[in-house]
């Protein structure tokens, strides 16, 4: 019964799950929109990698490893002014008797001569150098460098030095929450931006489909059937935008946060220990497969309210 | 049933009211009425079927039809109501990129019919009218009045209770024009009401029955 050179009228008559009432795989054409979305894709990721670095190194300089103040004492070994001890040990114990400090930790010789190393070479402790004694000082959370302290540590070894790096990490702390909330921001905009885009794209498609939908309207479609047909239709455009903006932004997130790595866990040497795409934080790896997917519940949202408003317009 | 109350109707562009179009109706269709629609041109026969098929809403009156108050019907009412009621139009409004079955199956789809359903019941209606041999055609490869047979084969395939017809028999032959009319008879039989705007006086004369009569968007005449 079926006309003959037809053969696959039957295979199509059978296989309705795709149907195209509207005609929207003409009207919402599968190549501009996914590529707007994947650009605004790639940038959401930066955005997020750039949210999630700011972070890690606002933390990393709000409590990380780092000393927050450096004392040097010249000729640790010679008898402090005011006691028996070494200016060294002096030193030292008026630090720990401070109120607001929380650890005091002399630096041991080795420790010294592998920092000087890179100016002085690997000879540095056999070199007959009066090297100073170093002590790391960290402040107890919210602290401030104690008043007086560095006359009071003067008047029992002069010649010590205090220096604070506390005004330096709270620049650097402001600059990482700058950074933090332009990231966000950027990712907003890349919202706003790619829901009009989304928007446009779906007004152009009622557009082209204004007969057949207003056929199919009349034919008793639901403006709940309409709209779904859209949004089915702009959310598998969008995901797949999403996941190719995610996957083009992956190796390029990979080799910044690789060559920031060095600066949020100085202690490794990630660089060269890690592969780059290891370097990338935990919280990223959970984020990116959700690109593709916040992309596409955008995309039916904005499909969704965009159809509903214009079929409005119809009795 | 359809029931006029007083209706009056002005179409309106970008927000300003044009003049009415349609004046004081008042009439009623009982459930498994049949009515001729009749009167010259722009007397106004085609704005009182796209009332009756709900793609505008009277400007006043009341319209009630197959027993739903229209003016408080919301719209999700309104598009389950679209469904009830078949329309054969002038210009078939068949959906181009669809194939002549995809078209007629389109209600059944529409009213979330199983697809086992749909084809058996598609089938066998583009065989009534004649078209079992162009299922997988698309409207622009088929003659005027083979799209006229699928615009009437997708008005009729859900078996409507209100059937509105503009011109059906324009272009179709004696036969085919003969065809359509034992459809509509069987339909009206079986229950349905039916309401056909003509201009075909000779299709009048040789199916006699109950008109209404528009000039210059008034109702001049029912018998």
């Amino acid at each position: 019964m079926w006309p003959r050179g037809r053969p696959r009228g039957t295979a199509r008559l059978l296989r309705p799950a795709g149907f195209d009432g509207l005609g929207l795989r003409r009207a919402l054409a599968g190549r501009m929109l996914p590529f707007l979305v994947a650009a605004m894709a790639f940038l959401a990721a930066l955005a997020v990698g750039g949210t999630i670095g700011a972070t890690a190194l606002a933390r990393h300089w709000r409590v990380g490893p780092a000393a927050v103040l450096t004392v040097q004492v010249p000729r640790p070994d010679a008898p402090a002014e005011d006691a028996p001890e070494s200016r060294r040990d002096r030193v030292a114990a008026l630090l720990r008797a401070t109120p607001g400090i929380a650890l005091v930790r002399p630096l041991p010789d080795e420790e010294l001569t592998e920092l000087l190393r890179p100016w002085l070479g690997a000879s540095a402790g056999e070199m007959s150098l009066p090297l100073p004694g170093v002590m790391e000082i960290r402040l107890a959370e919210g602290g401030a460098v104690p008043e007086g302290l560095a006359r009071r540590l003067g008047a029992a070894a002069p010649g010590t030095l205090v220096e604070s790096h506390l005004p330096w990490l709270r620049r650097l702390s402001a600059l990482a929450r700058s950074l933090q909330v332009s990231a966000l921001a950027v990712l907003l905009l890349v919202i706003a931006v790619a829901a009009a885009v989304i928007a446009v794209a779906t007004r152009a498609g009622l557009a082209a489909r204004r007969e057949a939908i207003e056929i199919v309207h009349g034919l008793g479609a639901t403006d709940g059937y309409i709209a779904g047909r859209f949004a089915a239709r702009i959310m598998r455009l969008a995901a797949l935008g999403g996941f190719s903006g995610a996957v083009v932004a992956l190796p390029v997130l990979a080799g910044l946060a690789w060559l920031a790595a060095p600066f949020i866990r100085p202690d490794t040497d990630l660089a060269r220990e890690i592969g780059v795409f290891a370097a990338l934080p935990m919280p990223f790896w959970l984020l990116l497969p959700g690109l593709p997917a916040a992309v596409a519940i955008i995309g039916w949202l904005t499909a969704q309210t965009t159809v509903r408003r214009w079929l409005r317009q119809l009795p | 049933m359809v029931r006029f109350d007083n209706v009056g109707l002005r179409y309106s562009h970008a927000g300003d009211a044009g003049p009415e179009v349609l004046h004081d109706l008042s009439f009623s269709i009982q459930a498994g009425g049949f009515r001729w629609l009749l009167g010259p041109s722009g007397a106004g026969k085609s704005s009182l079927l796209k009332l009756m098929y709900l793609a505008i809403r009277p400007s006043r009156g009341r319209l009630s039809i197959l027993g739903t108050e229209i003016g408080a019907a919301g719209r999700r009412a309104l598009a389950l109501l679209r469904r009830r009621t078949g329309v054969v139009f002038q210009d078939f409004r068949l959906l181009e990129h669809l194939s002549a079955f995809d078209n007629v199956a389109l209600p059944l789809r529409l009213a979330g019919r199983p697809e086992g359903q749909i084809r058996a019941d598609t089938t066998e209606m583009l065989r009534w009218v004649g078209l079992a041999q162009k299922l997988e055609q698309q409207p622009a490869e088929l003659s005027g009045g083979e799209q006229q047979r699928i615009a009437i084969a997708r008005a009729v395939i859900a078996r409507p209770a209100l059937l509105l017809a503009d011109e059906p028999t324009g272009n179709l032959d004696d036969t085919q024009a003969a065809r359509l009319m034992q459809l509509l008879h069987e339909l009206n039989r079986l229950g349905t009401t039916v309401v056909v705007a003509t201009h075909n006086d000779a299709l009048v004369r040789r199916h006699p029955a109950a008109s209404l009569v528009l000039e210059h968007g008034r109702l001049v005449g029912e018998h």
